[in-house]
């Protein structure tokens, strides 16, 4: 298909999305990252019938965490895709892409006096 | 008589006793129910002072009792469980009788939930059942609480209770009557009846096993002002039924409050005669004390008799 | 089990403002298993409070570690190595493991970060409810196996009051009336008989307003 996407966007391979932990989407944001988001499969789809459903739920609990320190929850998101959704997968990548240049930078990243 | 109670000697006369309601104020003047008293001196053999009813801070329930007393009317001191351990429970049994109180009506108590300082701890140190008991013996074994002996002076209260035929499970309601009967109740006041098919029911249950004839019961009655009084109570209170035939008579009215008035005094009449084992009626008219002497008067009840 | 909560972050954060380096200590009891301060429990903390600092320019250095129990003192000991450096404990223990982290290290500065909230068990995965009172002096043989103490609201022993209808309490329609539950189950027991037995009031001394409480077992005592 050849579709374009942000070359800002670095994929890591999970088995499941039921898999993700808490803690893999805080590191992410400890170690820099702007933004995240996790693609799970289709509602109705998991291989492991509701692994897709539970990741959910634990991307909004690490939201709602990121909202309650003043992080922002906005740069953390779940979307529900097929393997078979290129198209669909380039758009949500530039929807996010485009939410996180709005928010700016994460940060995290910046050094003491540093306004910007 | 086993106290110097007006309301057990009425009861025993073999009359229909009638008692209302007088609920104390939010603030520290007892100006209106003094009011109130004076407007049910006549109709009434006996007043009920609500204990910090739907758990809203008010004149307490005995204070109150020495304010219609001053007017001539005999307080029936509502004692609910929510807000005092046995000892204050204890202390205060003793001082409304130093007081001249002698009715005491024993229940549970609306859950703090319900009123104006939600966030407060609930006693329940003894439950209605319990103080029931205690409280009789106070007065037939002269023993505190704890066992411990009254040397002298014991509270001789007259001692009721409530029953509630519209709480549920429907059955048992008729077992813990019997119960608290069996604990020592001497009068039973009921919650407001609106469903009257119910009522009968329970009655019946209660014939069948004798219990009319071991304690005394009067029927609880409401009047209403508006459909919609009728429908929140319905609605919103707990262990209330109200049938919809009901609201809609009320909606229908050309003057609701007259036909509340109307019904009200329907049902008495309807009881009296069609109920056996109903003693008495106890008139709750909520925030509406003035309309009492016509329900009494129309029905039959007025002039009260004279037991002294 | 003892069913504990989380407090919120922020509550956390503001016990520990003045410090630059804590220790985190989860627990691998019953908060474990309510899923409030164990392992992972204790991590997502660590890093949540990392996070906060950093926005606020005033990084903070975090260590985590699990003890087995925190309500016995061999345990706690294990902690020594992790609490010398520090500027103050986190326990998310409940109320008794976080008081034998402060016993155990009398000079450090040692907060909460659970709210204890009662003894229950799961009704599903992520969800309890309250059983047991602990009022010391069981009653459960009376009332049908189901708990007046602490599933009636107003713990009647002679129940049910006259706020119980459809089954449901009166202060919610989402709970149950426990005394319907109590005669529901007399009744299927053929058992209704025993309700109508007149219960006493309750020896609270046994419970909590006897004072704390001690237990002991001299047979399994050591010295």
């Amino acid at each position: 298909m050849r579709l374009q996407y942000a070359s800002t966007v670095r994929i890591i391979e999970m088995p499941c999305t039921g898999t993700i932990d808490h803690r893999v989407l805080l590191k992410t944001f400890e170690d820099g990252a702007d933004g995240v988001f996790v693609a799970g499969c289709m509602e109705g789809d998991c291989h492991f019938l509701k692994g897709n459903i539970r990741a959910k739920k634990r991307v909004n609990m690490v939201k709602n965490i990121l909202e309650e320190i003043g992080f922002g929850g906005d740069r953390l998101d779940f979307f529900n895709l097929s393997a078979a959704q290129g198209q669909r997968f380039a758009e949500i990548v530039t929807e996010m892409t485009d939410r996180i240049r709005e928010l700016g930078p994460t940060p995290l990243n910046q050094k003491e006096g540093d306004t910007a | 008589m086993k106290t110097e109670s007006k309301l057990e000697k009425v009861l025993n006369s073999g009359k229909f006793a009638v008692t209302a309601e007088i609920g104390p104020p939010k603030h520290a003047s007892g100006d209106g129910m003094k009011h109130h008293a004076d407007m049910l001196v006549d109709y009434v053999d006996a007043a009920n002072i609500t204990d910090s009813q739907t758990a809203i801070v008010r004149i307490s329930s005995i204070a109150g009792g020495v304010h219609i007393k001053e007017k001539g009317v005999e307080p029936i001191v509502q004692m609910t469980c929510r807000d005092r351990n046995r000892i204050a429970m204890q202390a205060d049994i003793l001082g409304a009788y130093s007081l001249g109180m002698r009715n005491l009506l024993c229940l549970s108590g609306d859950h703090q939930k319900f009123g104006n300082h939600p966030t407060s701890k609930n006693v329940y140190d003894v439950d209605s059942m319990q103080l029931i008991h205690l409280v009789r013996r106070m007065r037939d074994e002269k023993l505190f609480f704890s066992g411990e002996e009254i040397k002298e002076n014991e509270p001789r209260f007259f001692v009721g209770a409530v029953a509630n035929p519209f709480a549920d499970p429907f059955e048992f309601r008729v077992d813990r009557l019997e119960k608290k009967v069996e604990a020592g109740a001497e009068f039973i006041q009921t919650q407001c009846i609106f469903d009257m098919e119910r009522f009968e029911r329970f009655m019946e249950m209660v014939r069948e096993r004798g219990i009319d004839e071991r304690v005394h019961i009067l029927a609880g009655i409401t009047p209403m002002k508006s459909w919609r009084a009728a429908k929140y109570i319905g609605n919103n209170v707990s262990g209330m039924i109200v049938p919809d035939a009901l609201v809609q008579r009320l909606k229908n009215a050309e003057d609701p409050k007259r036909e509340g008035i109307e019904m009200a005094i329907e049902q008495i009449n309807y009881i009296k005669e069609n109920v056996k084992g109903v003693h008495g009626f106890h008139v709750m008219a909520i925030a509406w004390e003035e309309v009492v002497p016509e329900i009494v008067e129309r029905c039959g009840l007025y002039p009260r008799p004279n037991v002294d | 089990m003892i069913i504990a909560q989380q407090k919120s972050i922020q509550d956390i954060a503001s016990m520990i403002e003045d410090c630059n380096k804590v220790l985190l200590v989860g627990c691998a009891g019953c908060v474990t298993v309510c899923l409030a301060g164990g392992e992972k429990e204790t991590e997502v903390l660590a890093a949540s409070l990392r996070i906060k600092r950093r926005l606020e320019n005033k990084p903070l250095e975090t260590v985590t570690f699990v003890a087995t129990r925190q309500c016995d003192p061999e345990y706690i000991e294990t902690l020594e190595s992790y609490v010398k450096d520090v500027d103050a404990v986190i326990s998310l223990a409940c109320g008794v493991g976080v008081q034998y982290v402060a016993e155990r290290f009398s000079d450090k500065w040692v907060v909460p970060a659970l709210n204890t909230n009662f003894i229950g068990g799961s009704l599903n995965h992520g969800e309890w409810e309250e059983r047991c009172g602990l009022c010391g002096d069981c009653v459960l043989h009376r009332t049908g196996g189901i708990c007046p103490i602490i599933r009636c609201s107003k713990s009647i022993l002679n129940g049910p009051c006259g706020g119980s209808q459809y089954g449901k309490c009166e202060i919610s329609k989402d709970m149950d009336c426990a005394w319907q539950l109590i005669y529901d189950r007399m009744k299927a027991l053929g058992k209704l008989d025993k309700l109508m037995e007149y219960q006493p009031p309750k020896d609270w001394s046994k419970s909590r307003d006897g004072g704390p409480r001690r237990a002991v077992r001299e047979d399994v005592m050591i010295d």
